[in-house]
């Protein structure tokens, strides 16, 4: 199994170093937010929304790691972009995959974002 | 509880099972054969273990492996997971799917079937999951059809349904539910912290699991 490492606290610079590396390749994006599927159930002022999109095929040519903690990423695409906010852990990896979520207070996932040369 | 020869169960989630471990393990002690299948792996939940030792990449292998140990710690002898993807089982060919399901049951006769309620399963892989496995039973010939006992989990599943039909004694296996549980590492504080969620709102402890007997005409 890849992922030499649990979930750790974003670490910038690495994760700045590997949004260039993938910078100009076709590379294959994991993007996700959820409120989980019980939210409603859960608390009926809540709603139970989600989206994501897994192996959606992209290409960047500029891609940044934003703020103080917890983190956004925004990629520039050709013709727009993608975005994420809310990123506090990622996951190192040893080859060309980059994982990265937020987490809430119980460490539930709230939103992912995630870029691999191959598909997830 | 009325002894029956092989059950199938058919769930979407590694460790829906778990919530109704009580009666399953009930069953296996009486020497039913039971065979388990799961739909998909669970690889879109959110919780990741806290502290998270799990993430989006490595969460589907990891609860196939607690899916494994749950149903040993059940006793689940036999145990199929048909490798659909988390959340996406209402998007699938639903004639396909309860097809698939229908020639499960033709092959295994059980006398009994455990799913989801269609409409009674707040997550929409539960009525999905549920729904197909109606539609399969409906299209077998009567005399050939099992008995399907329905997890409904809806806050107004009582005023809809009524009560449920079956509700099953699982004092003597409360250990064991919790056990098999824990097995689901990743999930367990969730899937605990809502066991007694459940419970306080029903009997106020875990001691029974209810079921609704699918009505057929």
């Amino acid at each position: 199994m890849r992922g030499t490492k649990n979930m750790q606290p974003i670490q910038q610079e690495r994760v700045q170093q590997l949004l260039q590396s993938f910078q100009n390749k076709k590379v294959y994006l994991h993007l996700e937010m959820t409120t989980g599927a019980y939210a409603s159930h859960r608390d009926k002022s809540k709603l139970t929304a989600s989206v994501f999109t897994k192996n959606t095929v992209i290409q960047y040519s500029h891609g940044t790691i934003a703020g103080n903690g917890p983190y956004r990423i925004g990629l520039k695409t050709e013709d727009g972009w993608v975005y994420a906010e809310g990123l506090t852990h990622w996951d190192e990896q040893e080859d060309n995959q980059l994982i990265i979520a937020g987490h809430d207070q119980q460490g539930k996932l709230m939103v992912c974002l995630m870029l691999s040369e191959t598909p997830f | 509880m009325e002894r029956h020869r092989h059950i199938v169960v058919v769930l979407p989630h590694p460790d829906d099972e778990s919530m109704i471990a009580g009666t399953l393990a009930t069953h296996i002690q009486q020497g039913s054969l039971m065979t388990y299948v799961c739909l998909t792996l669970g690889e879109m939940g959110r919780n990741m273990g806290n502290p998270a030792f799990a993430n989006r990449v490595t969460l589907p292998q990891i609860r196939k492996r607690e899916l494994e140990e749950a149903c040993r710690r059940i006793g689940i002898q036999i145990v199929r997971m048909w490798g659909y993807h988390d959340k996406m089982v209402e998007f699938e060919e639903q004639g396909e799917l309860s097809v698939k399901i229908e020639q499960l049951l033709m092959e295994l006769q059980p006398s009994l079937v455990y799913t989801f309620y269609p409409g009674h399963g707040v997550h929409p892989d539960h009525d999905a999951t549920g729904a197909a496995v109606i539609e399969a039973v409906k299209r077998m010939p009567i005399q050939k059809r099992p008995t399907v006992h329905c997890i409904a989990i809806t806050p107004n599943r009582k005023k809809v349904l009524g009560e449920p039909e079956i509700v099953n004694d699982i004092n003597d296996f409360v250990e064991q539910k919790i056990h098999a549980i824990q097995a689901h590492q990743s999930q367990a504080q969730m899937l605990l912290d809502s066991l007694k969620k459940e419970d306080a709102a029903s009997h106020g402890q875990h001691s029974t699991e209810v079921f609704w007997i699918y009505p057929f005409d």
